[in-house]
This record gives C-alpha cells, sequence and structure tokens, in this order.
C-alpha cells in the first residue's frame, strides 16, 4: 500500500506547481485560530461596546465639523482665499463653459440656436477624429454624435461633452507635471499618494457641499468635483509610465552627457508617451462617471435627466440619457485608445495593472476590446507620406467649413431636428425608445419578482444577518484585534500597521458599528461579485466567441450610471441591505470579469496543451491548471472588485443599505448632519485603504 | 495619388453635393422669432428639490414669468439645503415649496438674513405612516396606531431583525419616527428606504402581491392618484407636543408649505418677485400638473401649459 501511495503525492505537487503547501497550510491554521477565539468572544460578549451611534446623534467631533463649515459659510465671501481665489477660478470656469456652450449647445442671444449648428459640430469632430485616430474611430463619433440628436438629447450630450472633455483639459494640466515631479522625486510621490488614495475612495456626496460652498452650484462646481475624481489616474499612470521606461536607457542618456532637462523631454516623456495616453483615457472614463452626481449640486448635461426619470419612476426615462453616457464613454474610450495607437508604431498595447497602480479605476485594462482587437489587420494598407496626409486633411477640411457655416444659417441644420415622425427612424426618438424599455421592465419585473424576494430573504437570513452581528455586535476591541491579527497573518506587518492607523481613524470618527456594518456588506458584495467573475471570466477565457459577445455588455455595466438601475433593482429586491449589494455587484463585477478572463487568457499556452496531453477534464483543467496560473489576475480581481464595491456604498444608502452610506447621503441633505456625513466619508476612506493595503500585501505574499 | 485618397476625396464630394440639397429643403434661422421683452425681466433661477409635486410649482411659476414677463428661466436640479445654500451664496433665487426645515430657517433666515419668506403657496402638507389599499380593506383596525402591535408580526422583514418594519424615505425628508416607534411602545424598527423612489416602488410592490406593507409618506403626491393609499392614525397632534424632538408622541403637524425668495433678488425690482409672491393653488391643482408629469409623461413644461391653459383665471389674480 504505501509503495503505491507514493506517486499519487508527488504528481499532485506536480498539479499545483506555484502552491508552497508549508505556508499555505500555516496561514490557514492561524486563520482558524483567530476565527476560533473570535467566536468565543462574540458568544461571551456580543451587544457590549459595540459602540453604536444613533440615526440622528452626533459626536463632538461631528459637531466641529459643523463649525468649521458654519464659519466658512458666513465668512467665506470676504476671505481672499474662498472668495478672492476660488471664486475668481470658479468665475473663469463658468465663463468658459458657458462660451462654449453658446458654441455648440444652446441658443446664443441674441440667436435662437448656437454660433456652430449640429452639423458643423458633426462635421468638425469628423475632421478631428479622422486626423488625430483614424477612419474607424471617425465612423464611431459620427454614429454617437447621430445617435445624440436623434434621440433628441443634442444638447444635454453637448453640455456632458464639453464638462468633461474641460476637466480632462484641466487634469492634463495639472497632472502631467505632478506626475512627472512624483517619478523623479520618491518624496513627492509618497507624500502625494495617499492623497491620491483619499480622493479616490472618498465618496464624491461628502465634498459636494464644500465644493458647492466654494465654486457656487453649477457648471464651475461640476468641473470641480470632475477633477478630483478623475484627477487620481492621470497622475498615478503619468508617474508609472516615466518610471517604467528603462533604467539602461536612462543611464545611457545621462552618460551622453543629457541634463534633466533633456532627459525629460527628449526620452522619458517620448518613451512613457503611450502610457500618458491610456492615463488620459482612464481619466476621462473617470471624469464621464460623475456626470450624474454632478447633477445633484445642478451641473449641467445629460445627469439631470437619469435624475429627474428616477424622481418619476420611470426607467425608461432615466435609461435612454443613461445609455447616451454610454455611448460616449465608448466613443471617447475607443477614439482615445485609437489615437495612442497611432502615436507609436509599436504592436501589442501596454497592460499596466501592476500594484502600483490599484486603487479604484484606475486598473488599466487590457484594451483588447471587441473593436479593437483586430485592428492590426488595417496596417496593411498602404500608408499616406505626411505630405499625403496633411494635403488630405486640408482638402477635406473644405466640406467642413462648408457645413459649418450652412450650420450656422439653416435652422434644420442648426437644430437637431424632431424625428418622431420620420419613418425608420421615429423608432429611435428618445420617447419610443424609453416606452420600450418600459414595456420590457414591465414585464420582466412580475415575472420574476416572487423569485428574487425569496432570494433576497435567504441571502440575508442566511449570509447577511449572521455575519453581521458577528461584525458589528462584536465589541469594538475585540473586531479591532481581529483585523489586524488578519492582515498580520496574511500579509505581515506592513498591512498590520497600515490596520492600526485605519482602525484609528475610524473610532476617531465615532462611527465604528456602522463601519462594521457597512464592512459586513461590502465583504458579501465582493465574495457574490467574484463568484460572478469567475464564472463569466473563465467561460470568457477559455472561449474567445463568448468574450466578443459578453464584452459590450460588461463595457455598458461598466460606463451606464448606477442610478439608472435602482428603480428595476428596487423593483425586484425590494428596499434593503441585499438590494444595495445587487448595484454594487452591477458595477463592480464587469471589471473583476474582465480581469479574470485577461487572467486565464494569459496561461501559456504551452501549459495548456501539455494538460490536455496529460488527459485533463474541462473542470480539471480549470481548477487545477488555468485558475492557480492566473492567481496573480485573480487577487487584483478581488481587490478591484472590492474598491468598486466600496465606492457604491453611498449610492447604496439611498435603496436601503443604511449604515455609512445613509449617513454620507444625510450629511449632504441635512443640514445638521453635515459633519457627520463627512466623517462618514471619512470612514469609508479608511476601511478603503485598509482593504486595499491587506490585499495587496497578501497579493505579493502570495501571488506568485 | 493612391486610390484610399482617391475614395476619400469622392466621400468629401458626395457630403458637400449632401449637404447643399439639404440646405435647400431647410429653413432659415430668421424664420425662428426669439421671446419678445426678454431684457425687461432677466434671469430667473428656480431650484428645483427632487419631487414631482415640487416640479410641478416651479414649471408653472417658470412658465408664467417666461411667457407673460419675459424672464429667461432656468431649473437648477438641487436637494433643499443645496437650494438654501445657492440663495445665500447668489446662485438660486428662489425655492417654491418648502416644508418647515427649522434649522435653515434658524442660519438663513434669521442669523444670515440671506434668505426671505415669500407667503404660501395654499398646499397644505401631511405627513404620516401608510399602509397600501388591499391592508386596510383585510385589516380595518390597522388604521389605528393602537393596534399596529397586534399586526407587528406581519411586518416583520430580514431587515427589521425580528421586530416589524416601518419604511423611512429619503434622509432629507423631516422625520420623527425613531422616536414615535419607542416613545409609542410599538414593536417595530426603523429601516431606511433612502429616496422616494424607494418608498413608491415598495407600495407599488406590495400592492401587486399583495404583501404588507408600513411606511412613511406624504401629500401633496402624485402617486396618490394611482393608489389610495391609507393613512394610520397617530395620538391626535395638539400645539407643541412636538416641543422636544426625542419625546414626540403625536402625529406630525399639518404642514403649511411657503415660497423662500433670496433677500438679493426681492430687492433686485424683477417683476417676478411679485408673481412668485403672489402664486397660490391648491393640492388638488398641484396633484392634477404632477399626474400629468409622473404618470402620463409629459414634460413639465407641456404639463404647466396644459393646466395653465384651463385655469387662466388663476393666472390671472398671480398676474394683477
Amino acid at each position: 500500500m504505501s509503495v503505491v501511495a507514493a506517486p499519487p503525492v508527488v504528481s499532485s505537487k506536480e498539479e499545483q506547481p506555484y502552491v508552497d503547501p508549508e505556508r499555505n497550510r500555516h496561514t490557514g491554521y492561524k486563520l482558524l485560530a483567530i476565527l476560533m477565539v473570535w467566536l468565543v468572544l462574540w458568544l461571551a460578549l456580543r451587544g457590549h461596546q459595540t459602540r453604536e451611534l444613533g440615526l440622528q446623534d452626533k459626536t463632538g467631533f461631528h459637531d466641529w465639523l459643523n463649525e468649521v463649515r458654519d464659519w466658512v459659510q458666513l465668512h467665506g465671501a470676504d476671505n481672499w482665499f474662498f472668495g478672492g481665489v476660488l471664486g475668481g477660478i470658479a468665475d473663469f470656469f463658468n465663463a468658459v463653459f458657458e462660451f462654449i456652450q453658446k458654441l455648440v449647445s444652446v441658443g446664443a442671444f441674441p440667436r435662437p440656436v448656437p454660433e456652430i449648428g449640429w452639423l458643423g459640430v458633426v462635421a468638425l469632430a469628423t475632421w478631428a477624429t479622422y486626423a488625430a485616430a483614424g477612419l474607424r474611430a471617425t465612423l464611431l463619433v459620427v454614429f454617437s454624435l447621430l445617435a445624440f440628436g436623434v434621440t433628441g438629447l443634442w444638447s444635454p450630450s453637448m453640455d456632458t461633452l464639453i464638462i468633461t472633455l474641460f476637466s480632462v483639459l484641466l487634469c492634463i494640466i495639472v497632472g502631467l507635471p505632478v506626475g512627472v515631479l512624483m517619478a523623479r522625486r520618491d518624496r513627492v510621490s509618497a507624500a502625494i499618494t495617499p492623497l491620491l488614495d483619499a480622493m479616490q475612495t472618498m465618496p464624491s456626496f461628502v465634498y459636494l457641499l464644500p465644493m458647492a460652498l466654494f465654486f457656487g452650484i453649477g457648471a464651475a462646481c461640476a468641473v470641480a468635483i470632475t477633477v478630483v475624481y478623475a484627477l487620481p489616474p492621470l497622475i498615478r499612470i503619468t508617474e508609472h509610465g516615466i518610471r517604467s521606461v528603462p533604467e539602461t536607457t536612462v543611464e545611457a542618456a545621462r552618460s551622453m552627457g543629457m541634463t534633466q532637462r533633456q532627459l525629460l523631454w527628449q526620452v522619458q516623456l517620448p518613451m512613457a508617451r503611450r502610457t500618458i495616453v491610456v492615463g488620459i483615457n482612464q481619466s476621462t472614463m473617470a471624469a464621464l462617471s460623475m456626470a450624474v452626481i454632478a447633477a445633484f449640486v445642478a451641473g449641467p448635461g445629460l445627469g439631470p435627466l437619469v435624475n429627474s426619470g428616477l424622481q418619476n419612476q420611470n426607467v425608461g426615462v432615466a435609461a435612454v440619457p443613461g445609455l447616451a453616457i454610454v455611448l460616449m464613454a465608448i466613443m471617447l474610450d475607443r477614439t482615445t485608445t485609437a489615437a495612442s495607437e497611432r502615436t507609436s508604431k509599436g504592436g501589442g498595447i501596454a497592460s499596466v495593472s501592476g500594484p502600483g497602480v490599484m486603487l479604484a479605476g484606475v486598473v488599466l485594462e487590457r484594451l483588447p476590446r471587441w473593436a479593437t482587437e483586430d485592428a492590426g489587420k488595417g496596417e496593411k494598407r498602404p500608408r499616406l507620406t505626411a505630405a499625403g496626409r496633411s494635403s488630405l486633411l486640408a482638402v477635406l477640411l473644405i466640406p467642413v467649413l462648408v457645413a459649418v457655416w450652412l450650420s450656422r444659417y439653416t435652422l434644420s441644420l442648426a437644430e437637431f431636428p424632431d424625428v418622431s415622425n420620420t419613418p425608420v427612424l421615429k423608432y429611435l426618438d428618445g420617447a419610443s425608445l424609453a416606452q420600450d424599455i418600459n414595456d420590457f421592465t414591465d414585464w420582466l419585473v412580475p415575472a420574476v419578482d416572487t423569485f428574487t424576494l425569496a432570494l433576497k430573504d435567504d441571502v440575508s437570513n442566511w449570509l447577511l444577518n449572521p455575519l453581521q452581528s458577528l461584525l458589528a455586535d462584536s465589541p469594538w476591541w475585540v473586531m479591532a484585534g481581529v483585523l489586524i491579527a488578519f492582515a498580520w497573518t496574511v500579509g505581515g506587518w506592513r498591512p498590520a500597521v497600515v490596520t492600526v492607523l485605519c482602525e484609528a481613524v475610524i473610532f476617531g470618527t465615532g462611527l465604528w458599528n456602522d463601519s462594521m456594518v457597512t464592512l459586513t456588506m461590502t465583504i458579501v458584495a465582493t465574495l457574490l461579485t467574484m463568484l460572478v467573475a469567475l464564472v463569466i471570466g473563465v467561460a470568457m477565457g477559455r472561449n474567445r466567441r463568448v468574450d466578443v459577445i459578453t464584452r459590450p455588455f460588461l463595457d455598458a455595466f461598466q460606463t451606464i450610471p448606477p442610478f439608472v438601475y435602482l428603480v428595476p433593482a428596487l423593483a425586484l429586491f425590494g428596499v434593503g441591505r441585499f438590494t444595495a449589494i445587487v448595484a454594487a455587484i452591477a458595477y463592480a463585477a464587469p471589471i473583476a470579469t474582465k480581469l479574470v478572463a485577461d487572467g486565464i487568457r494569459g496561461v501559456s499556452p504551452t501549459t495548456v496543451e501539455a494538460a490536455r496531453a496529460s488527459g485533463s477534464t474541462a473542470w480539471q483543467m480549470i481548477t487545477k491548471v488555468q485558475l492557480p496560473m492566473a492567481r496573480q489576475a485573480l487577487v487584483l480581481a478581488t481587490n478591484q472588485g472590492l474598491l468598486y464595491v466600496l465606492s457604491m456604498v453611498v449610492i447604496g444608502g439611498t435603496v436601503g443599505g443604511g449604515s455609512l452610506g445613509y449617513i454620507v447621503y444625510s450629511g449632504f441633505t441635512q443640514d445638521p448632519l453635515f459633519g457627520k456625513g463627512l466623517a462618514a466619508g471619512i470612514a469609508i476612506t479608511a476601511i478603503g485603504i485598509m482593504l486595499d493595503r491587506i490585499a495587496r500585501s497578501a497579493a505579493a505574499r502570495h501571488g506568485r | 495619388m493612391d486610390r484610399g485618397l482617391r475614395r476619400t476625396r469622392l466621400v468629401a464630394l458626395a457630403a458637400v453635393v449632401g449637404l447643399g440639397l439639404t440646405a435647400c429643403g431647410g429653413s432659415t434661422i430668421k424664420d425662428k422669432e426669439t421671446k419678445a421683452g426678454a431684457a425687461e425681466c432677466g434671469d430667473l433661477r428656480i431650484a428645483v428639490n427632487p419631487w414631482t409635486g415640487y416640479v410641478s410649482n416651479a414649471h408653472v411659476i417658470g412658465l408664467v414669468a417666461q411667457d407673460e414677463l419675459g424672464c429667461n428661466v432656468t431649473y437648477p436640479d438641487v436637494k433643499e439645503q443645496v437650494g438654501w445654500q445657492g440663495m445665500a451664496d447668489g446662485t438660486i433665487d428662489t425655492i417654491v415649496e418648502n416644508w418647515g426645515h427649522d434649522d435653515l430657517v434658524k442660519k438663513y433666515i434669521d442669523q444670515q438674513g440671506a434668505v426671505e419668506d415669500a407667503g404660501l403657496t395654499g398646499n397644505e402638507g401631511i405627513i404620516g405612516w401608510y399602509v397600501p389599499p388591499w391592508m386596510a380593506e383585510k385589516y380595518p383596525d390597522i388604521t389605528d396606531w393602537q393596534n399596529l402591535n397586534k399586526y407587528a408580526d406581519l411586518f416583520k422583514t430580514s431587515e427589521s431583525g425580528g421586530q416589524g418594519q416601518l419604511l423611512d424615505g429619503d434622509p432629507s425628508y423631516v422625520t420623527n419616527d425613531e422616536a414615535l416607534v419607542k416613545n409609542l411602545d410599538l414593536d417595530y424598527k426603523v429601516v431606511v428606504g433612502g429616496s422616494e423612489a424607494a418608498l413608491i416602488q415598495s407600495f407599488k410592490s406590495a400592492e401587486a402581491n399583495k404583501t404588507p406593507l408600513l411606511a412613511y409618506f406624504y401629500d401633496p403626491q402624485w402617486f396618490f392618484s394611482e393608489m389610495d393609499l391609507v393613512k394610520v392614525n397617530l395620538p391626535e397632534y395638539t400645539d407643541g407636543c412636538d416641543a422636544d424632538a426625542a419625546k414626540v408622541a403625536c402625529d406630525y403637524p399639518p404642514y403649511h408649505l411657503n415660497k423662500l425668495i433670496s433677500t438679493k433678488f426681492a430687492d433686485s425690482g424683477s417683476p417676478a418677485v411679485d408673481l412668485i409672491k403672489n402664486f397660490q393653488w391648491t393640492n388638488d391643482d398641484q396633484n392634477l400638473v404632477s399626474t400629468y408629469i409622473a404618470r402620463d409623461g409629459m414634460s413639465p413644461d407641456d404639463a404647466a401649459q396644459k393646466w395653465i391653459d384651463d385655469n387662466q383665471d388663476k393666472v390671472d389674480a398671480w398676474l394683477k
């Protein structure tokens, strides 16, 4: 017997080549021990020292924040900084916005229509895209712009586009120098990184009101909050790009006697250009995702339309502008991607999803999309010479200018015509699209809601409630100890120290109990997100056709404003924490799924072939070869999923998520709760940074 | 040159010809007239708070101001608190339906003097606890608060931890519900829904599936034209019974909704100031416009126009 038993042990080691069983078993035992101690303490002490705080109750810290706010509000206008500098910036932003708005979007008094009508805008955009990004992107731009017009959303779409592009421009002006500086000075990098973390994890509802205080409500405020959210990805990726220039190249340049300035302009920036364009792309996506949030401070564009649809329980009316935002995202994404592919002739797209850029929204997907994946084929076409290209562009400029001129003086070319009575096009009119979506929802909801409501109850009763009781009913010091021990076990002393600091912050906000409830929901939502991501991601990674079919839906769910699907989610799952979790999954699953799929596809084909040759079944192939070898990607997907889930906490608070999300939202809507809402935002940031650092350290330790 | 360029040229030529043809068919810009007298009134920025009844007020006033006074009206979408802040910093001119907000009144009217009361809207606001119609029919005595504990088991959900669930709305709404549950010794837990959308959808599902629901709701509200929710009677409101927020044990007071106007705008001499001060209508009027918007899917301006056409006498009274 013993002789026969020996070979399987060996073979099982070979099947899991990347696992160190010794260390893994230890970690498992340690975690089990922590859990046992935790359970015992929970049984003995539950309900004591949980630091629960009633909804309307406040701590001294919250009151102090209120007082600061009141002071700024009273004295802000006379203060040189708040009134002078910020007020001046606000006026400037508003002036720029109104100028461009009158140019392309609204009537420029005394004209009833903009200076340049829709045809002129389409022509100019076509020409510019063709010059910068090629034919394929041009077709997409024309299609998108016409779609905005046909659905009757021309003017709000233009407004959203203006705000987005203006914000990205500001991000580039501010972000590039900061990114370069961070890449060259480690100390600057260390000082600014936590600030970027905070900017990305702090829920925007927290800073909406203070920003409205400084910039006044309207376009300037919308630009300001958009910049806050869209700036970090650009800075991080710029830093990453400069740092990724090979050391040997830099050395070679130095030895040739280049100065720092020459090195930057002639070596580092050109070599990092492609990565920087990717950074601009990510920044643009982030900016667009603020379109609906900005509507809460009267930001113009498509956002207010989504919100008013939500108010009237009209899914269709909210969905049409929501889909316009999706289309705009796809348009801007593909255009910047195509432009970046043009700037360098090398093949293959840089994947920069290293741990250096792991925080929310910054992971760079490997941009391989159904639309651009086989772009390489086009290279075979004979390229124009530089002179030919510019003369072609010059010739094309003539019809563009004619179109602009016509659109200034012909009404039907200036104001997008109403298509509701045009054959064929009338089915694409905003109102009829909204009706179709409503009909679909009205059919779907009664068909499945008994099942979904039962699902909600089961998950709440059997998973959510017990776990919440364990986390939130334990005395705070037990929970604090458990988290530190967990961080130390899976990641070592570094994340343990970060955990202690973050816990101190959470404790200081006075919202310990609510934070634990939010933590529970975050954990459950992340688990479910990963479940979805694994199932779909593995299928996508293994089968190209599944990938091609699924990806557009993932793109759409990633960019559609969550407010659009809140109403159907409420209809299907009722009010409660589970609905908040569902909304979070809808938002987080696409990115996690894409990362899993990329990881699976990245497993070396020779290994897969070898496993297949040795007779693995499909299930064995997935569980024993592909998943273990894609572990790095899985960890990254979990980390991203987690941060995306966390960014939905506040929106979850509006559909019954309660706890920190609801407090942040309350702070935004109730004057006396401002300070408490701000404190809750700080707590969410602390939770985010804590979980991110634990996951990163765990990945570094166990990833390879 | 090469084939690609020639083809592109052709496309360009076709585009020009196409454009020329379209231009012949289209009318010219001059055909469209601007509203007369736009300079007289100037800008009017009416804050729009997030519930449909408010939208009705805003657009009826806005449309009258635009058509009769020639104002350039805009409708920034903001929550109540942001609207007040906007009136203080000069980015909002008026709020046309205000529900109490004692804390904001104290801060912006009494202390800062940046906002003025512009009189009542004529709408009576009612806040209370409501059940869907099927429940009132099946359990007729549920409308008395003293019987609520008897039915607490019905209202248990996975969110309410063994007690009955009382569903609350958007955090910006005025509420005493936690104190009420405690002080009336009710075996209920307040669960926060988070928005008007959450409340309305809950009532819709409850009525469709005949599931129990007890929730915070308010009138005037367009949804009443779709479903006859039944109010649960709490201990009657008497003057001052809600003085101490922690000890409240009585129903919500009737709210006399009013309008607000920024001091700066009030002093500007705009003809719209008088219009806003004179504006008054009934709950039925407002609900009618709200129903046009929310149930019939009309745009706020179309809905307002329809009501104005049918009620020219009332509009004239505001303009006298």
